[in-house]
């Protein structure tokens, strides 16, 4: 939950600043959030494909996780991958 | 020196625009506000305004338009009634939230059915939770001192909230009234240069208008109308009492007629304001004691005004030229409400009347003061329908 009381907001909750989308973490909406088992996963990238918040890391064109901050775990990465590495998890359990 | 002349409520608003000159005017018409803006299209013709003017092709359009124009740092103004502002109903929401001070003329008309084209505030009365500031004038004076009051209303630091003022269709709208028009230097004057705020044509200041605000941030953003409508109440107060001192018309949020030591008193809003001071004059002939109220500002309502002007009184009748099915008018829980902190508050009833343009007449108010005198009349009562 943001921190800022009404009168500190610009009125009509209007944006001053440029690029400011970048703060807003989608990533608390989600419910389930997505993990990799590393042993199964053949870095074949169909998630990184398929993700559609650009939330798959890739380091060295493999594989290296997720950045949580605007994933919103809708688990379509899990959906897509062929050989079942990526797990969703309950959020909040 | 001022002019004296004979013109109808749409004509004076539509002089007023003239003088004020806004920079975009965007209008669908429709009766009975159609002639304020054929007559500002022929100042716009005749290049006596400089203002940008958009034949809409629906009132959400024209609406739409304003919002877009007011974000983009224009001085605004439009008109509609009835139909036409119940078109507009989801960007009157969006007019006020985003914070355009975009001024609307209402001539108010009835909303269908039965499809009806005459006088009630049933359309006025839909957009009153919707965040604009609502002022009611009486004649064809108050149509155009209150257009020109709401510009400095609604542009105000402190408010910055789109404003109606409503007129009464056809009562006020095509009637001819005796009228004095101020000075168009004086109107530049009284409303000043329009100080855009993070205008969206300031490319330097690059700005946002109307994000999306979830759970964490709607309320914050709603709570900011609830303060800037409490602001309005004071700067309308004072907007007033300048006006007052340019024009020699005094205007006040409300209004007392021989309320001093009046035991029984009828409120209302409108032309009606007008017949009832006629019915006070002949009831006080004969030596009763009766007065009455007319509430000018509506929205944001002045509770505290109305509860002094109220105070001691024996029985108060609320008229309501709108109802809500179901229960009573809308300005009746707002005169109830007011007065119910009082120490032996006043009893309050109800009159629904007038709607679909029934015409009042004067014994029909004089009966209402019986009614108050010989403590008669039900909680909520309909004045003048065949049941």
């Amino acid at each position: 939950m943001a921190g800022e009381k009404s009168s500190e907001l610009p009125a009509g909750g209007m944006i001053t600043e440029a690029g400011s989308s970048k703060k807003y973490h989608t990533g608390e909406w989600r419910s389930q959030r997505p993990e990799v088992d590393k042993d199964k996963c053949t870095n074949c990238l169909t998630c990184w494909i398929y993700c559609p918040d650009n939330s798959i890391l890739v380091v060295d064109e493999k594989m290296a996780g997720f950045k949580y901050s605007h994933c919103k775990g809708c688990g379509i990465c899990a959906n897509q991958c062929p050989v079942k590495a990526i797990t969703m998890k309950e959020e909040g359990v | 020196m001022s002019e004296k002349l004979a013109v109808n409520g749409d004509t004076a608003i539509a002089m007023a625009w003239k003088q004020i000159n806004p920079d975009v005017v965007a209008a669908y018409p429709i009766t009975p506000q159609t002639i304020i803006v054929e007559a500002f299209s022929d100042y716009v013709h005749d290049g006596q305004v400089d203002t940008e003017y958009v034949c809409a092709e629906s009132e959400h359009s024209a609406l739409s338009i304003c919002v877009g124009s007011s974000a983009a740092g224009a001085r605004v103004a439009t008109a509609t009634a009835s139909a036409g502002l119940a078109f507009m109903w989801e960007m009157l929401y969006i007019a006020s939230s985003m914070r355009t001070p975009i001024v609307m003329a209402i001539a108010n008309r009835t909303l269908s059915g039965p499809i009806n084209i005459h006088c009630d505030h049933s359309d006025a009365m839909g957009a009153r939770d919707s965040g604009w500031i609502q002022i009611f004038g009486e004649n064809v004076q108050e149509a155009y001192d209150n257009t020109v009051m709401a510009f400095r209303i609604a542009e105000h630091m402190k408010v910055r909230l789109p404003t109606m003022t409503c007129i009464d269709g056809f009562i006020i709208t095509h009637a001819l009234e005796r009228f004095e028009p101020l000075e168009d230097e004086a109107v530049k004057k009284f409303i000043g240069r329009y100080e855009a705020v993070r205008p969206l044509l300031d490319l330097k200041n690059p700005t946002t208008y109307g994000p999306i605000a979830m759970p964490d941030y709607y309320f914050e953003i709603k709570y900011q109308l609830a303060t800037a409508m409490e602001e309005a109440v004071a700067v309308t107060r004072k907007v007033m009492e300048e006006f007052g001192e340019l024009s020699g018309r005094k205007y006040d949020l409300v209004e007392g007629y021989h309320l001093d030591d009046a035991e029984y008193v009828i409120v209302a809003m409108g032309s009606t304001a007008g017949t009832l001071r006629f019915v006070v004059d002949k009831l006080r002939a004969e030596g009763k004691k009766v007065g009455s109220l007319k509430i000018r500002l509506f929205r944001p309502f002045p509770a505290e005004d109305v509860a002094k002007m109220l105070k001691g009184k024996k029985a108060v009748a609320v008229m309501d030229r709108a109802m809500s099915p179901g229960t009573g008018g809308a300005l009746y829980s707002d005169i109830l409400q007011s007065v119910h902190d009082l120490k032996d508050a006043p009893k309050v009833t109800n009159y629904v009347y007038g709607l679909g343009g029934r015409d009042v007449m004067p014994g029909q108010l004089t009966e209402v003061f019986e009614d108050l005198m010989k403590g008669r009349g039900k909680r909520i009562n309909y004045m003048g329908v065949r049941v």
